[in-house]
């Protein structure tokens, strides 16, 4: 399929070209070409298994923990090319953070699963401040500040994603892909995260792969539609809800299949 | 709406046999037969708890019967004195010391081996030939009689490696022994931890190290201490391949060095069972008592360990 590169106004912070993920003999993600623009909300909305949540894990280069996984084509970060030779997985995903569909503390205080990162990482700045600067960008400070050594695990499943955000942002990524964040939880748990994000853009370029539409609709600037591996429709998220040019796009989000 | 309507409206949908008039309910098409499927489950609780009590009433019959016999011989100078060829002096002295020689070193060579192997099958290996070649092989180890251990031991551990009958040699073979066990319960701990947790270190940017020893090992060690208590539990009963290994000597002294010959427990018994007279049968029934306390200290160390682990979260 042809398609045209539509390009958003801004820097390109992420961009893929021709690229393809293949498990094994299946291509689950189909000559992908799309540029994301920096400190903006992209949502990818697509059915099951349309490959969405496969081109957003290409970013970070989780794609590599897949036995059989093979990428080709291109995806750059700030004009570098991800799959390079010369580019340490490891590095990338500090840089690239990531929040997973369900919430998955580690099963350590809600301290040290902030500090993780920081740790790992070698941070030089102090790192009690650097906690409580995450649990505050995260919105979940006054709520657990007085009980930083109890376990993660205790709390509820929308403020262990709200932890799961904090833990990202702890280790000062410039991206932050999330992989349904919402699906989860609770319809009030849901709209903090949505909160979140609606702040989170003016710091971090934000990827949200999301099944739901409305809420795509809700946090986006710019919606990518994929079906079935391919990049069917992408643009201002205004004009692929009120006025899609694709009709599958259309079908979709009128509910007509998926 | 008319029960016609409901068969029309179903009449595409998958269910087999398409229309199910709820209107239409006839309760002559089950037969529930509730009472006799309760007294099914009552009776198959029954039988559950039939097989739990028969190896619980063994066991205690076991634990009576040797308790009745040895506790009359347990003293302080029974485990203070080495053997006699009087019953009345002899203690167990060498080989509880020895076992106790043994279990230490078998705990510190087997523990960092077989806990490796597990972390490198499981976390680095991927899933390549030669991986499922080392597994198969795992797998059937464990199940080798314990006397063949024996035999390789003294082939060499005795012999090649010149340990001679040494407390030493003894020891690795009991690791051999062991080994299996301990990587695979190793195995099934770190199989236990959930990917997510894996992958949420991952995406922080940790490597592969780190995210071992920040979050699979801590939270596999638990089930890690136990696999390896229960495979020590197993060592400190053997005597064949000490046995062939040459532990059966008469040895009136405790182990000084990790060279030094020695004697076990359950060899002392076996030696001491062996013998006709009535003193004698009593001195092993006191000896098995030993190593049945030994047995409890150690699962009592395993569980204090699993618990200042698991409650660190």
């Amino acid at each position: 399929m042809s398609q045209s590169i539509i390009t958003p106004p801004g820097n390109v912070e992420l961009e893929t070209r021709d690229l393809s993920v293949l498990y094994g003999p299946t291509r689950a993600v189909k000559h992908v070409s799309i540029r994301i623009p920096d400190r903006k909300v992209v949502a990818f909305i697509g059915p099951s298994g349309c490959g969405k949540s496969t081109l957003l894990r290409c970013f970070n280069r989780m794609n590599d923990l897949v036995p059989g996984a093979r990428v080709e084509g291109a995806a750059l970060f700030q004009g570098r090319n991800l799959y390079g030779g010369d580019v340490d997985p490891v590095d990338i995903r500090r840089r690239i953070g990531m929040v997973f569909q369900k919430p998955n503390p580690f099963p350590k205080s809600i301290y040290d699963n902030i500090a993780f990162g920081p740790r790992i990482n070698g941070y030089r700045g102090n790192l009690d401040e650097q906690v409580e600067r995450s649990l505050r960008h995260a919105a979940l400070w006054d709520e657990v500040k007085d009980r930083l050594d109890q376990s993660a695990l205790a709390l509820s499943g929308g403020q262990q994603q709200r932890l799961c955000i904090a833990r990202a942002l702890a280790v000062e990524p410039e991206v932050l892909l999330m992989d349904e964040p919402a699906s989860a939880l609770d319809p009030i748990a849901t709209q903090k995260i949505e909160e979140l994000i609606y702040q989170l853009k003016q710091d971090y370029t934000v990827v949200i792969v999301t099944h739901n539409m409305q809420q795509a609709a809700r946090v986006s600037e710019y919606t990518a539609f994929l079906y079935l591996g391919e990049l069917i429709e992408y643009g201002p998220t205004e004009e692929i809800f009120t006025n899609p040019r694709e009709e599958r796009t259309e079908s979709y989000i009128t509910g007509r299949f998926g | 709406m008319s029960g016609g309507d409901a068969r029309q409206r179903c009449s595409g949908c998958a269910v087999a046999g398409g229309a199910h008039p709820a209107a239409q309910r006839d309760e002559r098409r089950f037969r529930p037969r509730l009472r006799a499927r309760a007294r099914f489950g009552v009776v198959f609780q029954a039988v559950t708890l039939v097989a739990t009590l028969i190896g619980v009433v063994v066991l205690a019959v076991l634990l009576a019967d040797i308790i009745a016999d040895g506790s009359g011989r347990l003293s302080s100078d029974f485990l203070r004195h080495n053997p006699s060829y009087l019953a009345s002096r002899a203690g167990l002295r060498p080989a509880l010391f020895g076992t106790i020689w043994l279990m230490l070193i078998t705990a510190v060579v087997a523990f960092p081996l077989g806990v490796g192997t597990a972390i490198w099958l499981e976390e680095y290996a991927g899933d390549t030939r030669f991986k499922r070649l080392i597994q198969m092989n795992i797998a059937n180890l464990a199940g080798v009689p314990s006397i063949v251990y024996g035999i390789l031991g003294l082939a060499v551990f005795v012999r090649a490696f010149a340990l001679g009958r040494s407390v030493l040699a003894g020891a690795l073979t009991l690791t051999l022994l062991i080994l299996p066990v301990i990587i695979i319960a190793a195995q099934e701990a770190i199989k236990a931890v959930p990917g997510s947790i894996r992958l949420a270190a991952y995406a922080l940017g940790a490597t592969r190290w780190e995210a071992v020893r920040h979050h699979v090992f801590p939270l596999a060690l638990p089930g890690i201490l136990t696999g390896t208590i229960l495979a020590l539990s197993r060592a400190i009963g053997e005597a064949a391949p000490l046995l062939l290994i040459g532990a059966l000597a008469f040895i009136d002294f405790v182990p000084g060095s990790l060279t030094d010959q020695f004697t076990a427990i359950p060899i002392q018994i076996y030696n001491w069972v062996s013998r006709p007279q009535q003193p004698f049968q009593e001195l092993a029934a006191a000896a098995g008592i030993v190593l049945l306390i030994l047995l409890l200290g150690m699962n009592a160390i395993a569980i204090v360990l699993r618990n200042r682990y698991s409650r660190k979260h």
